[in-house]
């Protein structure tokens, strides 16, 4: 991969300028191993579009959410009103995630608490990329099956069901819908905070039931939208056809086709 | 005016006044719940409304029972226009009334339609009755669906039933009767109950006349008991829909409430010019309840409201990822602890008796709680949009800020955002090294 060209909004400030975008990375983007692949791939879009953006880099911290959900919503708000002084002493405008959970909460909690931005998750915006030919994609997935799994922080939480679906269709590929999609879409099992603890005891677990239904689909790849998600999936792939199909997110499958 | 006028008087006036006091003391439930404003965007909850409650819009997601639902519903309302005749003939002492006031052609085209509908709420109920008890549709037996929830689903499609079969017979007993006895007059089409006309002629005028009067005293004391009987059934749905889908949260369904009083203690410590060691002011203002909710009185007031609404169909359960993969919770399980507890405590506080249960624990476990992955499929699957979501993360709430009683792994995720800003243990300095790996 060719280095990608990442700037820090201090550095940003140091020259005196700002960027049109402030790209949210998020704790998972920033630190988990699979996740971290969904980062880069999505700054390799936004280096081949030219698109003038920034990360906060070691400024950036948790949102909150996954505490907020657990119940702990002193901390949500500590984080929340630290990183809301950050962005708007950095007169930060639009925020782009790739984390449905960070973007849920940028767009829906923050604002009462000072922080008002125009938030997009990344599936919105590379959409809105590729509709003004910023960003060309080949077909290099033509006629491959692809099915997708609606993370439920995007979809039934916000309403975006489209972009994502838009992006899939985009490269050419077989798409399929999984039996339970859109608003019907089933949880992965890592939301609420489950991501960071053991499941409850009980017959079976969320992520198995959800990748079979993937499975079901005879797709060879699973698209997404959430790093959590991802995990969740990639977990139930290993557990029932490790090496039959491959979950990826929706930055990975169009930065592989630029 | 004769006997059977005012025992008519009485049973109506004293059936609908215990009416009136039942639901006054639900109210009286549902306002010991903490306040919330909910009276913003008026003209957005008034469309609401009328396209969730009344117009079933949600109902029919699931096309078959939608489909019966709306029939008993359309039915339920419209049929209930009888009413009116029946409360103005057993006062009066008149019989079929409205015939004599409205053109003839539209008190036949109104009896048919109501007899039309009569049946067509037999039916759905026979078919929602199968489907509880012969199917045995998997949401209608879960854990929470034993005893009184199974046998109030019952005895609602039996009520219904035995009223639909006694408005017809009465109609067709009416209708033998218009032909034999020039007393009675000569109104309404019968498209239906003249099926069960052949099966009253044998019957001479005396019999069938007892047969009219009986079905005629059994349908309105039935819709009157009835009435009574929703009170302390999850049948209230029928009037709380209504409220519940005004109030309900307009906003997307990820956003979740963040606490005043929590805004407020937040700022102070990130403040850097207040004092820490300043005396807390005195104003009731500052006097901070309970973070979260511990028993069903420190949940809001539209949380309650919820509770009263639910109808227990179990929509929200049939999707609930935990409860699919066999664990404890189950959100209508939420619902029906929430108004069991409330009305415990409303029930108590009336009465003067102490209790030293609460929602949590008492009828709620952690266990339950924390299995939830705040997906939203319970609140969007609702069909009158009731939010046990909300009720869940009050509670988790509770357990959190007040009890520190979050399962270890979450009190390590805690620890980590608070120490490095990231729910995993790695130093905030890392944050960018992704970009040369």
């Amino acid at each position: 991969m060719n280095k990608l060209s990442v700037k820090t909004m201090a550095e940003y400030f140091a020259e005196g300028k700002n960027p049109d975008i402030l790209y949210w990375v998020g704790s998972t983007g920033s630190f988990d191993d699979r996740a971290k692949k969904i980062t880069k791939a999505f700054v390799k879009i936004l280096n081949k579009a030219q698109i003038s953006f920034g990360v906060l880099g070691t400024e950036e911290t948790s949102t909150g959410d996954a505490a907020k959900r657990a119940g702990n919503e002193f901390l949500f708000q500590m984080q929340a009103m630290m990183n809301i002084e950050v962005l708007n002493s950095y007169n930060v405008k639009h925020i782009i995630t790739t984390c449905p959970h960070a973007y849920n909460t940028f767009k829906n909690e923050y604002p009462s608490l000072g922080g008002k931005y125009k938030v997009q998750h990344h599936s919105e915006y590379i959409f809105e990329l590729l509709k003004s030919n910023k960003i060309r994609v080949n077909k290099n997935l033509e006629g491959q099956k692809v099915t997708y799994h609606d993370p439920c922080y995007l979809g039934r939480a916000n309403d975006i069901y489209d972009a994502p679906r838009e992006l899939i269709r985009s490269l050419g590929v077989d798409f399929v819908e999984m039996k339970r999609n859109k608003r019907r879409s089933f949880c992965c099992g890592a939301g609420g905070a489950q991501m960071f603890k053991e499941a409850e005891k009980g017959t079976n677990e969320i992520n198995i039931v959800r990748t079979q239904e993937a499975i079901e689909t005879n797709a060879k790849i699973i698209a997404t939208g959430c790093p959590f998600c991802n995990t969740m999936m990639t977990d139930g792939v290993k557990n029932l056809a490790e090496g039959k199909l491959e979950t990826k997110d929706l930055a990975e499958l169009i930065a592989d086709s630029l | 005016m004769s006997i059977s006028n005012i025992i008519f008087l009485v049973a109506f006036i004293s059936l609908t006044t215990l009416f009136v006091i039942n639901i006054r003391k639900i109210i009286f439930n549902i306002n010991l719940g903490s306040d919330i404003n909910r009276s913003d965007q008026k003209s957005k909850r008034w469309g609401n409304m009328i396209r969730v409650a009344l117009g079933q819009s949600k109902m029919t997601r699931r096309p078959i029972a939608g489909i019966l639902h709306i029939l008993i519903y359309v039915g339920f309302v419209i049929i209930n226009i009888e009413i009116i005749e029946i409360i103005i003939d057993g006062i009066f002492g008149t019989h079929r009334f409205l015939a004599t006031i409205i053109p003839l052609s539209i008190y036949n085209f109104l009896i048919a339609t109501f007899e039309i509908l009569a049946f067509l709420v037999l039916f759905a109920c026979v078919v929602f009755w199968t489907r509880r008890n012969v199917v045995k549709l998997k949401r209608f037996w879960s854990k929470e669906m034993k005893k009184w929830p199974r046998t109030d689903a019952n005895l609602i499609l039996i009520f219904e039933v035995l009223l639909m079969v006694a408005f017809l017979t009465m109609n067709a007993a009416d209708c033998l009767l218009q032909t034999s006895d020039s007393k009675y007059i000569k109104a309404g089409s019968f498209p239906i109950s003249n099926f069960i006309v052949p099966m009253l002629s044998n019957y001479d005028a005396s019999t069938l006349c007892l047969i009219e009067r009986f079905c005629w005293w059994f349908h309105i004391i039935g819709i009157l008991l009835f009435m009574n009987y929703i009170v302390i059934s999850k049948h209230l749905h029928i009037f709380f829909a209504f409220p519940s889908t005004y109030y309900a949260k307009l906003s997307p369904l990820g956003k979740m409430d963040n606490l005043d009083a929590v805004t407020k203690e937040v700022k102070l410590m990130l403040d850097p010019n207040a004092d820490p060691f300043a005396n807390p002011s005195s104003d009731a203002d500052s006097a901070v309840g309970t973070f979260g909710a511990k028993d069903a009185t420190d949940l809001n007031w539209v949380q309650l409201l919820n509770s009263y609404s639910c109808t227990e169909c179990g929509r929200c359960t049939s999707v609930c990822p935990a409860n699919q993969t066999g664990k404890m919770l189950s959100p209508r399980k939420i619902m029906m602890d929430t108004r069991a507890r409330i009305s415990e405590i409303g029930y108590n506080k009336r009465k003067g008796i102490k209790d030293e249960k609460t929602l949590i624990n008492d009828y709620i476990t952690p266990e339950e709680l924390w299995a939830c992955t705040s997906c939203n499929a319970c609140t969007d699957s609702c069909p009158i949009e009731l939010d046990p979501l909300s009720i869940i993360l009050d509670m988790r709430r509770y357990l959190v800020m007040e009890e520190s009683k979050a399962p270890s792994e979450l009190n390590m995720m805690f620890t980590n955002i608070e120490n490095n800003g990231a729910p995993w243990q790695f130093s905030a300095a890392d944050r960018l090294n992704w970009k040369d790996e």
